[in-house]
């Protein structure tokens, strides 16, 4: 390269206008990472993006910024322009550092904004001496030379605190070094240079090929260690880009258990992991304990509490028939989270998969409708509200555990899956009991949840039964006539009457057994003019209660149980009973999965780390707190006094222009006139002030 | 002699508080510094000391070594802070009687936060909270009374106001830390673990580096201006405490059952605070430079001082704050950086107020320019402070724990 060329290159990457501009772009540059979310499955990326935009920012690298090329590149240049700085400073602050500047001349002192003359009462021998004692116990350092004009006294103070401009800047290229050792670039130097490959992330480790495989000696990395109970790894799964790569460890864990604490409101308290874990060499075993913020470090990787998931627990799991003419159970399913089971019935022709993906022992959930109470309050009763100790809230947070639930997905032969979400113990709203269970088409959605009145007995067989009866075109005829007969009792005559009844009965059956309440809204809306409607759905409302309560005797009849008695209670049941029926015409599987009983069993996530650069970055983090102190309050200063016939002059420069140097001026432009017996001149402003 | 007005020799002296000029007959600058100690300077040191025996030895067994050392460095750290700023000592004997005085009414037991008058409507942790506010509110209005109306006694008032409502904040957060215990010695955590409990903080430390810079300077004059971020900050808090019931004391996740988050968050807000009075100093420096009250408030070069001064202090803790904050996520996540959002725009403020110092210091750029780059500094913390935690989700695996 051009000499020229060079020394222009050197010139402008060791500028401040370079370095200001560096860190401007690299402040825009990590915005944009904080806005897109980082690391996420690509596939969320192509639905967020869209096919046109996706590849296009993939391209950019927006999915990764902190890891993309033009980010590194960035990087480099401040660590670049750090250097070339520092190479640059060096010697003018050593210089800096060392000289007092004793040949200074008067002509350049009156160049000080800070400048006095005095009027020493003593010959110019005992002023010396007098003015250099009192600079020495000022704290300067001071050298005194003739300098032609008279007897130069060149003091200066905290001269060191320049050494801070080292550490500062010096510490700056030790982390973003440490940083970059400790990043994923070392791993995609490997992938590049070293013939690896990533690999889909869902397949067993024994499959896993070589060449995404990485050994022993790899110097860095950080991946995450998934371990169900009563398991062992030897393995971390370090995720690149959309695939992973398999990190050796050098020792074997096991986990014996994971516990989860929680407070007395349900907040989580504690997670740990009980571990054992063998050298593979000397095959000795250690137990230790994991825990959120104490880590554990072994042959110098770092194992951390990162996250847990289930592990596999065993679900016991009744699948109650929601088919029409086909009560009961139609089968028992042993399930594992983690693993699918077949769900198919010839007769009724289906064919599922299901899916168990999540198992939950604890569910704390906010009952308590989120709206303070509070808000009915005005003014002054609302500030009373809030006074006294920080132990209560206005508003009544219910939070309640409302039992294990699990996740199920029911995928049909067009791969197609719905996920359900249901609850094995009953949860109470407004003193009546429901079972919840929960739906939703995709993952984006929320659950939408459809709850099933428990009976007396705290069962859900009634509503089973009553909504089979109500459903089944089979039964419906002795429906119909049973309740026709009730309502109109035949020994009272009126055949034409009770006729009509069992044609609307049957037409408000039909319509609500396809479509629920919607069919029956919708018929209305049709059929019925508008200030009739209102009319019209209570009489249709009225008719499905008494076919729904009369489904309900019919059925402990057959159960051989004694009739009841229709109290306001057994009404609400009713009511609670045909919204439930009407919600599960929507519900989308031939069966509601009972779980019945379960072995709980969970897995521990943890990350295992190789951090080579973690030494730089921490010496570097405090050579750059012990810089900056440096730099701004160790204040470096030179005073100059030179003696000469007729006077003295005073002057005192700083590496920092701030008010503090005037006071200090002046303190020392005091001291000075009180050593040398001098009066203190009028004003010591700086110019230009 | 005040420096606020443009007197033609605008020198820099401590003054007292009470606005008492402390200007030495003979200037003794000379004289070493532990002679220039009084009695009550001595005294001061030595009630620290007795406090923290008395703690040490009562707490011994429930603490670790960590508390003993932390315990054991406040005495020092508080002694010098005491002797170089006296209205600290008064200050921090106030606050220690008031919590004192709380622990001693509530005799172990939280019900009486209900039934004793003085903890009901004074010094409970809610309720000297409560006064923290109004105080802030009513400072705020003194002080732009006495700049408007050019009322020395309006400055005193807010002044007097805003070292009140400091008392009554540090007392309502000493409080609230003996009450957590109270709800469970599990519970129990001090109370900066959260935005509600942070935002008191961010209000105290605001105050009191304000409060500081206006003894250095010995001028009220830029309290109208910092004030009204503290009103701010106060008004977000009221409209948390109403609407959200933010004030009730939860106990502590996991992630946060660190050592790192004693020393990493309060040091956060002495950064956070510096900065937010930094920029208000330079809205004034704006107005005064386009002559709108440049008559009543300080001169030029003393905003822009301040100015600096608050922004290296505000930097130098950051600095700490964001390191200490690599460190506890080194412990609990398993990496000093991961790029999540709260770590990037910490990054982005510091980045930013580093090359507000370069051009200061090195390129000497002064003026207008670095008092509007101050203002908008603060919107950027802001987000960094707030922002963050509600626009952006972040990738902590503990969101989900
Ligand atoms: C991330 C990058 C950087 C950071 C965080 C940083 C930080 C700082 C800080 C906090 C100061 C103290 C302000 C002062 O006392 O002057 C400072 C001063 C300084 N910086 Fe930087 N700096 C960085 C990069 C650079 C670069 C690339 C250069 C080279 C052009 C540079 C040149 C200087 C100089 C010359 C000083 C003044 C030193 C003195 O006079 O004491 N800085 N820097």
């Amino acid at each position: 390269m051009h000499r020229g060329t060079a020394r222009a290159l050197f010139e402008l990457f060791s500028s401040m206008r370079f370095a200001i501009a560096l860190l401007t772009i690299l402040s825009i540059a990590s915005v944009v990472g904080t806005v897109v979310r980082q690391n996420e499955p690509f596939n969320a990326y192509l639905s967020q993006f869209g096919p046109f935009w996706f590849p296009v920012f993939e391209k950019l690298g927006l999915y990764s910024v902190y890891n993309a090329g033009w980010f590194l590149v960035i990087l480099a240049f401040l660590v670049l322009s750090t250097t070339l700085c520092i190479v640059r400073q060096t010697a003018p602050m050593l210089r800096e550092m060392r000289s007092f500047r004793e040949r200074a001349r008067a002509a350049s002192l009156n160049s000080f904004a800070h400048r006095a003359e005095l009027m020493p009462a003593m010959a110019a021998g005992e002023a010396v001496a007098r003015s250099q004692a009192y600079l020495r116990q000022a704290g300067f350092a001071c050298r005194i030379a003739d300098n032609g004009e008279g007897t130069l006294l060149a003091a200066r103070q905290g001269t060191s605190g320049r050494i801070g401009y080292f550490f500062a800047h010096g510490a700056i290229v030790l982390i973003c070094i440490g940083g970059l050792l400790d990043g994923n670039l070392p791993l995609r130097l490997q992938v590049w240079l070293g013939d690896k490959h990533t690999t889909a992330g869902n397949q067993l480790i024994a499959d896993i090929p070589e060449s995404a495989r990485l050994g022993l000696d790899n110097p860095s990395f950080r991946g995450d260690v998934f371990i169900p109970e009563g398991r062992a790894t030897s393995f971390a799964v370090l995720g690149l880009g959309d695939g992973i790569l398999l990190q050796e460890l050098p020792f074997t864990i096991a986990l014996d258990k994971f516990h989860i604490d929680h407070y007395e409101n349900g907040m989580p308290k504690r997670f740990a992991s009980d571990i054992r874990v063998t050298d593979r060499h000397s095959g000795e075993t250690t137990p230790h304990t994991i825990e959120v913020n104490k880590p554990l470090t072994l042959d110098g990787i770092t194992l951390y509490q990162s996250s847990f998931e289930d592990g596999g627990s065993r679900l016991a799991i009744k699948a109650r028939s929601l088919l029409p003419g086909r009560p009961g159970v139609l089968r028992e399913i042993a399930g594992q989270v983690g693993e699918s089971a077949e769900f198919a019935d010839d007769r009724a022709g289906f064919r599922y998969a299901l899916e168990f993906t999540d198992f939950k022992a604890f569910n704390v959930e906010d009952m308590g409708g989120g709206e303070a109470p509070a808000d009915a309050l005005r003014g002054m009763e609302k500030l009373q509200q809030h006074l006294g100790s920080g132990a209560k809230a206005a508003g009544q947070r219910d939070l309640r555990n409302l039992g294990p639930s699990f996740t199920v997905k029911l995928r049909d032969a067009a791969g197609q899956a719905r996920e359900f979400h249901n609850y094995m113990l009953p949860i109470e709203q407004d003193g009546r009991w429901f079972l919840y269970t929960g739906l939703r088409d995709t993952q984006a959605d929320a659950f939408r949840y459809m709850r099933i009145p428990l009976d007396e007995g705290g069962r859900v067989d009634t509503w089973f039964a009553i909504r089979d009866r109500l459903l089944d075109p089979a039964q419906r005829n002795a429906l119909l006539a049973r309740f026709a007969a009730r309502s109109v009792p035949p020994a009272g005559g009126q055949d034409a009457t009770r006729e009509a009844l069992v044609q609307s009965a049957r037409q408000t059956l039909g319509l609500f057994a396809e479509q629920g309440y919607d069919a029956l809204g919708g018929f209305i809306e049709q059929s019925v003019p508008a200030a009739g409607r209102s009319q019209a759905a209570e009489v249709l409302i009225r008719i499905l209660q008494g076919l729904a309560a009369e489904a309900w005797m019919m059925a402990r009849e057959t159960a051989g149980e004694p009739a009841l008695e229709l109290n306001p209670a057994r009404a609400t049941y009713v009511n609670d009973s045909i919204a439930a029926i009407s919600d599960s015409l929507f519900y989308g599987a031939p069966a509601w999965l009972q779980l019945d009983s379960f072995t709980e069993r969970h897995a521990t996530v943890l990350q295992a780390t190789r951090s080579p650069g973690m030494p730089l970055v921490y010496l570097g983090a405090l050579l750059l707190v012990l810089g900056v102190f440096a730099m701004l309050y160790i204040r470096e200063r030179r005073l100059f006094v030179l003696v000469r016939p007729g006077g003295a002059l005073v002057a005192m420069s700083s590496n920092r222009r701030a008010l503090d140097v005037d006071e200090a001026f002046r303190n020392h432009v005091e001291g000075l006139a009180a050593a040398l017996g001098a009066p203190v001149p009028a004003s010591l402003t700086p110019e230009g002030a | 002699m005040e420096i606020a007005r443009s007197t033609p020799n605008p020198g820099l002296r401590p003054t007292h508080p009470a606005g008492a000029v402390l200007a030495p007959a003979a200037p003794t600058p000379r004289t070493h510094w532990l002679r220039r100690l009084d009695a009550i300077d001595w005294l001061y040191a030595l009630a620290l000391a007795i406090g923290a025996g008395f703690a040490l030895h009562r707490y011994h067994p429930v603490m670790d070594v960590y508390d003993d050392l932390i315990l054991v460095l406040h005495v020092p750290v508080l002694t010098a802070i005491g002797w170089h700023w006296k209205p600290f000592r008064a200050f921090l004997a106030a606050v220690a009687l008031l919590a004192l005085a709380s622990i001693t009414l509530y005799q172990g037991e939280l019900a009486r936060a209900e039934q004793t008058f003085l903890l009901k409507y004074l010094i409970s942790s809610q309720t000297a909270i409560m006064w923290m506010s109004a105080l802030v509110f009513i400072a705020t209005g003194a002080y732009w009374l006495g700049l408007l109306a050019r009322s020395d006694f309006g400055e005193r008032t807010g002044s007097a106001l805003t070292w009140l409502a400091a008392v009554m904040g540090s007392t309502g957060l000493f409080v609230r830390w003996y009450e957590s215990y109270l709800l469970g010695p599990e519970i129990g955590h001090i109370p900066i673990s959260n935005l509600y409990e942070v935002f008191v903080l961010f209000t105290l430390m605001t105050a009191l580096l304000y409060l500081y810079y206006e003894g250095r300077y010995a001028t009220r004059r830029m309290g109208a201006f910092v004030m009204i971020v503290i009103s701010a900050a106060v008004g977000f808090l009221l409209w948390y405490t109403f609407t959200r019931e933010a004030h009730e004391i939860q106990p502590l996740i996991p992630a946060l059952q660190s050592y790192w988050m004693k020393v990493h968050v309060p040091t956060n807000f002495i950064g956070y605070g510096a900065f937010a009075v930094s920029a208000m100093v330079g809205t004034a420096y704006l107005l005064a430079a386009r002559g709108i009250l440049a008559t009543r408030l300080p001169a030029l070069r003393v905003l822009e001082d301040v100015m600096y001064k608050a922004i290296a202090i505000g930097f130098a803790f950051f600095t700490i704050a964001t390191i200490l904050g690599a460190l506890w996520a080194a412990e609990a996540w398993g990496t000093y950086w991961q790029w999540d959002p709260k770590e990037t725009w910490a990054l982005i403020v510091w980045l930013n107020y580093a090359t507000w110092l370069h051009m200061r210091l090195t390129k000497g750029l002064r003026g207008a320019v670095l008092a509007w780059w101050a203002v908008v500094g603060l919107l950027v913390t802001t987000f960094a402070f707030v922002g963050v935690n509600m626009f952006l989700t972040g990738l902590h695996s503990y969101g989900a724990l």
